[in-house]
């Protein structure tokens, strides 16, 4: 109930990715709380939009601090490469909030 | 409730009326009372009174907290969406900040989550979904139907979101892109729908009457009324 926030404003180091960079979700496990979902690991996506940085979750979780800091990033994921057998249309997208420990650049 | 003098009250809320807010005296009042507690409820009452009696919250405060979410319904959304379609400039505002033009309107979303409005095109149809558990905006349009917390609509929004949509009797074009929104950290996300045709000269008061909550969700379109109710509202 006495919630400080948990945007952190400053200090602002540079965002690891920017906009329209290409990056990949890691395709590891988590122990504990996390909030990578299960079936965008290992996917190609896009940086949409950098949310600013956040008390890491999976810290606050245990009740730490959640420092340092994450950077949170929208990425857009194409439908057609998140399933099999995607049964939309081919424009469908998926854009989910992922924290840039959960970030790796795709080639 | 506690006090003999009003063993005889005939008004349920007369001791209310008499000593201010009930919340006041302190022990938390049940909102239910239909039949015997679930294991669900009795968990929350262990929790929460021991919460109370190590001195973690108070049961004024957790009091404040139900008053505030029954604050929060979807006539306030729909406050915020029919405001951005008559003013262009207001709706730019809340696409770029929506915690700042919210609080514009003298709606205060709290320091928990940043807002996020994802607007509605001809070309584009926002849905959205937590599949981790259940984040909703409810600091605007308050507690989320049973369904929006569904195991089904959470794992399905996903991986066939046509399909959701289409049970909801939203049915899209190919050409329109469904864009799913996955509500998975910080964020609570709120869709603008389409300023719906046949609307053109309506008040702002008249528009916010047309916007459901589930066309804020993005299981809906926002329909203007036709036949009857249409000649209706112009014989105001």
């Amino acid at each position: 109930m006495k919630g400080a926030g948990l945007r952190v404003a400053k200090p602002a180091p540079a965002a690891r990715f920017a906009p329209g960079d290409r990056v990949r979700v890691a395709a590891r496990p988590a122990l504990g709380h996390c909030r990578t979902p299960w079936y965008l690991r290992g996917k190609m996506g896009v940086v949409a939009a950098v949310h600013g940085r956040f008390r890491d979750p999976e810290l606050l979780a245990y009740h730490k601090p959640g420092l340092p800091a994450r950077v949170l990033y929208k990425v857009r994921f194409k439908q057609g490469d998140l399933w099999v057998r995607y049964l939309g249309a081919a424009g469908d997208q998926l854009e989910a909030d992922i924290y840039e420990h959960w970030l790796e650049p795709a080639k | 409730m506690h006090d003999p003098e009003h063993h005889h009250d005939e008004h349920e809320h007369s001791d209310e009326e008499n000593h201010g807010h009930h919340h006041d005296h302190g022990p938390f009042q049940k909102d239910h009372d239909t039949g015997p507690a679930s294991a669900y409820e009795v968990l929350e009452e262990a929790i929460r009174s021991l919460l109370i009696e190590k001195g973690v919250v108070t049961a004024q405060e957790i009091a404040a907290q139900v008053d505030l979410m029954d604050s929060r319904t979807p006539a306030l959304g729909a406050k915020v969406v029919a405001r951005a379609w008559v003013d262009p400039v207001f709706k730019r505002r809340l696409l770029k900040d929506t915690r700042a033009a919210l609080s514009e309107l003298g709606i205060d979303i709290g320091t928990l989550a940043e807002f996020c409005t994802v607007e509605n095109t001809p070309k584009v149809h926002n849905v959205i979904v937590c599949t981790l558990c259940s984040c909703y905006p409810k600091m605007l349009l308050g507690i989320p139907p049973a369904w929006y917390k569904s195991l089904a609509y959470r794992s399905r929004t996903v991986v066939d979101p046509r399909g959701v949509l289409a049970d909801f009797g939203v049915e899209l074009q190919k050409d329109v892109e469904v864009r799913v929104h996955d509500s998975t950290a910080d964020l609570r996300y709120i869709v603008l729908p389409m300023r719906p045709k046949g609307t053109r000269g309506w008040t702002e008061a008249e528009l916010a009457r047309l916007v459901t909550r589930d066309s804020m969700i993005g299981t809906a379109i926002v329909v203007a009324p036709s036949g009857p109710a249409a000649r209706r509202r112009t014989a105001r």
